[in-house]
């Protein structure tokens, strides 16, 4: 069972009050994108066995989106900032680092 | 009857306003104050006293709540208050229904139903929150030591009030609290 803390309202939300919203940190390719980038952003996606980064969405309750880090194998959560963000803020970044010696994902790590 | 654990009753029709807008606007805070007379709550809280109370509904949101023949005249002064500043203030009071669970078991009985956390321990009078019983969405809090009050969409009241009625069965009691 996945617990995520809910940056916003602070509240320790389980997954299943939670809505899934897929890989965090996509840049939206749009008017003016050649074909690779546009695809990229339509079809590329991660599937790391380890550090992954995600979206979430508190449905049950403030209703707001945020990002997760976590790890695919064990569950374990790093933590969980705001959605107003186009990357993983450093102190998550280091703690995963703490954990995770040498872990990468896309162009971070 | 013997076989309930606790009392289950469907309030009256109770006045409920949504306020959303900038909740760090001093503006905003005044309204919402004035308009409830109690104190300002903090993120995930609520406030009380007597009738009348404000609940931290989210970053943007308040949900004031009131007597029900004060819905009318409460809107107004928020209207009048925040006029020429960026709100909204809708009486959602006919989307709401509100139930209170009484009975030093209701923790008992909120635990099978919803994934929050209700020990004693990380749930305490003055907190308030919004979750899910079983299938749908609802928020409660503590009102006194052995009442908890929940309100949900009125369109799933009766639902939620079979799903806290079979959990109130006495011959179901986990005790664990």
């Amino acid at each position: 069972m996945l617990i995520l803390t809910c940056p916003y309202c602070g509240v320790a939300a389980d997954e299943t009050e939670l809505t899934p919203g897929g890989e965090a940190h996509l840049t939206r390719e749009t008017v003016g994108a050649d074909d690779a980038a546009f695809e990229g952003y339509l079809f590329k996606r991660e599937n790391p066995k380890g550090v992954h980064f995600e979206r979430w969405r508190h449905a049950y309750g403030c209703g707001k989106w945020f990002h997760a880090a976590r790890c695919t194998v064990t569950l374990e959560v790093f933590g969980t900032y705001p959605a107003q963000t186009t990357e993983p803020p450093k102190d998550i970044r280091d703690k995963i680092t703490a954990k995770r010696p040498g872990w990468s994902w896309r162009d971070f790590g | 009857m013997s076989d309930i654990l606790v009392k289950i009753h469907r309030a009256a029709p109770y006045g409920m306003i949504t306020l959303r807008g900038d909740l760090s606007s001093t503006a905003l805070q005044k309204a919402a104050t004035d308009a409830a007379g109690v104190a300002f709550p903090e993120t995930g809280m609520c406030v009380f006293e007597g009738k009348s109370g404000l609940s931290w509904m989210s970053p943007d949101e308040l949900l004031v709540l009131m007597p029900h023949d004060q819905i009318q005249s409460t809107l107004a002064q928020i209207e009048k208050a925040l006029n020429s500043t960026h709100f909204l203030a809708a009486d959602v009071s006919d989307a709401r229904a509100m139930f209170t669970i009484t009975g030093p078991h209701w923790r008992d009985v909120l635990a099978k139903l919803t994934p929050a956390d209700v020990h004693p321990d990380s749930f305490q009078q003055g907190h308030f929150r919004r979750t899910r019983l079983a299938q749908v969405p609802v928020a409660f809090w503590q009102s006194s030591a052995d009442t908890v009050t929940l309100i949900c969409f009125r369109s799933v009241a009766d639902y939620v009030e079979g799903l806290l009625v079979n959990a109130g069965r006495a011959k179901s009691n986990a005790d664990y609290f």
